[in-house]
């Protein structure tokens, strides 16, 4: 069970690496998140 | 409480502070941090918009992608959090996470302390489920875009570590202040008067982080387990445990954050938590406290 969530994980991670989710990461993370701060 | 283990606990957690937020040099400034190590996730809820933070806060990096034109789900935030429960499972609360520790300092103030209903305990997954996973891709603007509303709505770390200092720098933001301020505004300051008088309010009560990893306890590698031969049903685990779980009865709770104070407090050496041992296995002999 543990196994395969381990590899599930990896699997998520490369295939979410692979069509650029973490472009849309940085780019939200580097901006100041006017929704997190409280300004809508 | 144990002392040592109360200080190697607390130095843990603040080295874990540190590693998420080493930026302290853009707070009189008011920048974000703009490197590569933006896109990756932290383990533990720091908001993305404190000038410190260096990593990404998976529940915003999530709702960031559902959120987006191109995607409906996030792929690789789903794959770390699957990772750091399958390896950690709720330890990531009670050692990595820096809201926690928010927490557990503040708990500190002198004041009557409460326990909290088990009822409040199931809050936080109807959190998960509506405000981080099913929001953000429902409710879409003209461009298909959602907002990620658990950070917009309800997220107190991201009033605390970014709005309060970004608005005391930025005079243009505080221009646009509003109704939703006052909400997150509230929020913050129920969920500090909370965690001052109820141990962890905000990671019991409403944390979607910790619902995730809570349901990868039962299945993480860092777990914890009691000798049977050993353990004489004294208690002494469940009255130390500020999380309110009876480690004996139920080693795996989703509430259990991983924190050791169940062992400190055995006095037959019962408890085991960490990556190592199989069940049933008599813990070594040590001296009987």
């Amino acid at each position: 069970m543990r196994m395969m969530m381990a590899l599930t994980a990896c699997g998520f991670i490369l295939y979410g690496t692979a069509r650029g989710e973490l472009d849309i990461i940085w780019n939200k993370a580097v901006h100041i998140c006017l929704e997190c701060i409280g300004l809508g | 409480m144990n002392g040592r283990h109360w200080i190697k606990r607390k130095l843990l957690q603040f080295i874990a502070f540190g590693c998420s937020n080493p930026h302290l040099s853009n707070f009189p400034g008011g920048k974000l941090y703009e490197g590569k190590w933006k896109q990756f996730c932290n383990p533990g809820l720091n908001c993305y918009s404190c000038p410190a933070a260096r990593f990404a806060c998976p529940i915003g990096a999530m709702q960031a992608v559902s959120g987006s034109m191109d995607f409906k789900f996030s792929f690789y935030a789903a794959g770390m959090l699957l990772a750091f429960g399958v390896i950690l499972g709720r330890a990531v609360c009670g050692w990595l996470c820096p809201f926690g520790l928010f927490q557990e300092l503040i708990h500190k103030i002198p004041s009557p302390k409460r326990g909290l209903k088990k009822g409040f305990l199931w809050i936080k997954y109807v959190v998960l489920a509506v405000f981080v996973l099913l929001l953000p891709v429902v409710a879409t603007n003209y461009m298909g875009m959602g907002k990620p509303a658990f950070c917009q709505y309800i997220c107190p770390a991201g009033t605390l570590e970014g709005g309060l200092f970004l608005l005391g720098t930025h005079p243009e933001l505080r221009q646009t202040l509003g109704s939703l301020f006052g909400l997150k505004a509230g929020i913050l300051i129920g969920v500090i008067l909370g965690s001052v008088i109820i141990y962890r309010f905000f990671c019991r009560v409403l944390c979607p982080l910790g619902a995730i990893y809570g349901l990868m306890n039962k299945v993480s590698m860092y777990h914890l387990e009691v000798d049977p031969k050993r353990c004489v049903s004294c208690q002494a685990c469940h009255k130390a445990c500020r999380m309110e779980v009876d480690p004996v009865k139920t080693p795996d709770s989703m509430e259990c954050i991983r924190c050791g104070d169940c062992v400190e407090a055995c006095p037959k050496n019962a408890i085991y938590v960490g990556f190592r041992r199989k069940a049933g296995v008599c813990l070594p002999d040590t001296e009987e406290r």
